[in-house]
């Protein structure tokens, strides 16, 4: 009942393609079963080519938007430059566990594409998840989380396929995260979808159903 | 000679002594009138208690392993022209949409609907029972049952299980002597006689509409659209109900099903038309602000 992850809804989902990664989530945000806003977005931007999703309580999603953007602010003057996913990553990870014995109700997906260095002159799309308390999975083809959860693997497991273009990503995390939503009663009302590719970032809102 | 036969002849099948009056028994729980005797109980020293640690049929104990489906908005109301009875058809088992095509109006006969809320199998059992019931009052007395008598015998049923987990609000609607009749029954036995009724975790979105749009002389075509508009309503702020929408109209010959829609299409229907009135209508409230809330992004 009061489960504090599943009090305002929604989720989150991170896959990767060909040189370009995408998150998406939903724009629900709820008061147990009742519907409150179709405004809420739950991906935010780090840097320009890095996307942080923060599903779970949603006061917990803007504070820790706050805290990790002081904390990314800082890295940035102190190091004079980008952050990478990698780093960002465990950045996020440490944040979490200093709240070990309570925690904040979050599932952080990180999506990002790295800048390429003279250490690392073809760096490859990164997308990362972690729990509630920092342990960090970095998978090689999706990462989902919300309360939405389980359909979203479901759906990611039968239409994500390596190496997609972007068109082709944005079209298979769209028809992932609308078709996993229509299955859950906490997510939907909307969309967004966020595709990161070397030269652009597109975001795109989806209209989904309202029920 | 014995003793070998014996030892050779097959054991004797096992007989469950609790089946020994069921011998005869092709009707199932029934008996040969067609009335049920009585269901089987698990033999545990609290029934109601041992159900309610393994399933989520009284509505508490989320925990539970078997998940009954739940959630849903369905309501009707009489008019000057019968009885509008519309309903959604979304099943939830927890936050898990487990079907978005169930029929929540029982047709249990011509005269007859029955909504669904609560336990669907309860209600689809004891509501097609109560077909069952009905019919047998129309062959005894060459008469149809009123609607009052109807849900008196739905209201009878479930009180017999009080505290046994039967979970159901249901509003049996139809057109008797008297003309038009609801009454809504529950699993706590209440039967209550009214005109205007709303079931379900959406109830309360579905009476803030139909309260603001009805009244008795309204005309057919509005009335529909009202029952349509309030499940809308509810479809879309409660998490637990939508999908689509089932509208029935009850009148003196017998009730008239109106047709299956799509809660979502509905609402974006409703929305256009909002937005259109605004523009066309009243040019001050198209004024109103259109800006999204944009986020913020982390780089200052």
């Amino acid at each position: 009942m009061s489960n504090p992850m599943e009090m305002n809804g929604g989720s989150v989902v991170a896959m990767i393609g060909k040189d370009c990664v995408a998150i998406a989530s939903d724009l629900r945000l709820g008061q147990q079963a009742v519907g409150l806003a179709s405004n809420f977005e739950k991906v935010f931007p780090v840097s320009d080519k890095l996307y942080i999703g923060l599903s779970g309580l949603a006061t917990d999603t803007y504070t820790l938007r706050e805290s990790l953007r002081f904390r990314v602010n800082m890295y940035r003057m102190k190091e004079e430059r980008e952050i990478t996913p990698e780093t960002f990553t465990h950045l996020v990870s440490s944040t979490l566990y200093e709240k070990r014995f309570g925690p904040y109700f979050i599932e952080p997906v990180v999506a990002g594409l790295p800048d390429a260095t003279p250490l690392n002159p073809n760096p490859k799309p990164f997308i990362s998840t972690m729990d509630t308390i920092g342990c960090i999975t970095t998978p090689k083809d999706f990462a989902v989380a919300g309360t939405a959860t389980d359909k979203l693997y479901g759906v990611a497991e039968g239409l994500w396929e390596p190496d997609l273009e972007p068109e082709d990503l944005f079209e298979t995390i769209s028809q992932t995260i609308l078709n996993a939503m229509d299955r859950d009663a906490l997510s939907g009302w909307g969309a967004v979808v966020h595709v990161i590719s070397k030269e652009k970032v597109v975001t795109r809102y989806l209209r989904g159903r309202m029920d | 000679m014995e003793a070998l036969v014996h030892r050779l002849a097959p054991p004797p099948a096992y007989v469950n002594p609790d089946d020994v009056e069921n011998e005869d028994a092709s009707w199932g729980n029934l008996n040969e009138l067609g009335v049920v005797k009585g269901m089987q109980i698990p033999r545990v020293p609290d029934p109601a208690a041992f159900l309610s640690t393994y399933t989520n049929s009284m509505s508490q104990n989320p925990q539970a392993k078997i998940k009954l489906a739940h959630g849903t908005t369905t309501l009707a109301f009489r008019f000057k022209g019968g009885i509008i009875v519309s309903v959604d058809s979304r099943a939830t088992a927890g936050s898990y949409i487990a079907s978005g095509t169930v029929k929540k109006v029982i047709e249990i006969n011509k005269y007859l609907l029955g909504t669904m809320a609560g336990g669907a199998a309860d209600c689809q059992y004891w509501e097609t029972y109560l077909g069952m019931r009905c019919r047998m009052h129309e062959l005894r007395n060459k008469e149809r049952i009123s609607v009052a008598a109807a849900s008196k015998i739905l209201a009878n049923i479930v009180y017999e299980y009080k505290g046994q987990g039967l979970s159901m609000g249901t509003m049996i609607c139809g057109w008797d002597k008297t003309g038009p009749a609801i009454f809504y029954v529950d699993n706590d036995g209440t039967r209550l006689k009214g005109d205007v009724f709303a079931v379900g975790s959406g109830a309360t979105f579905a009476y803030g509409v139909l309260d603001q749009g009805y009244h008795w002389d309204l005309s057919d075509e509005d009335a529909q659209e009202l029952g349509r508009r309030a499940i809308v309503a509810a479809g879309h702020r409660d998490a637990y109900s939508g999908n689509t929408n089932n509208l029935f109209h009850v009148r003196e010959d017998g009730w008239e099903f109106l047709g299956n829609k799509d809660v979502s299409e509905l609402w974006y229907k409703y929305e256009e038309e909002k937005r259109q009135a605004r523009a066309e209508g009243a040019p001050a409230a198209a004024a109103a602000p259109t800006s999204e809330i944009q986020p913020v992004p982390m780089e200052e």
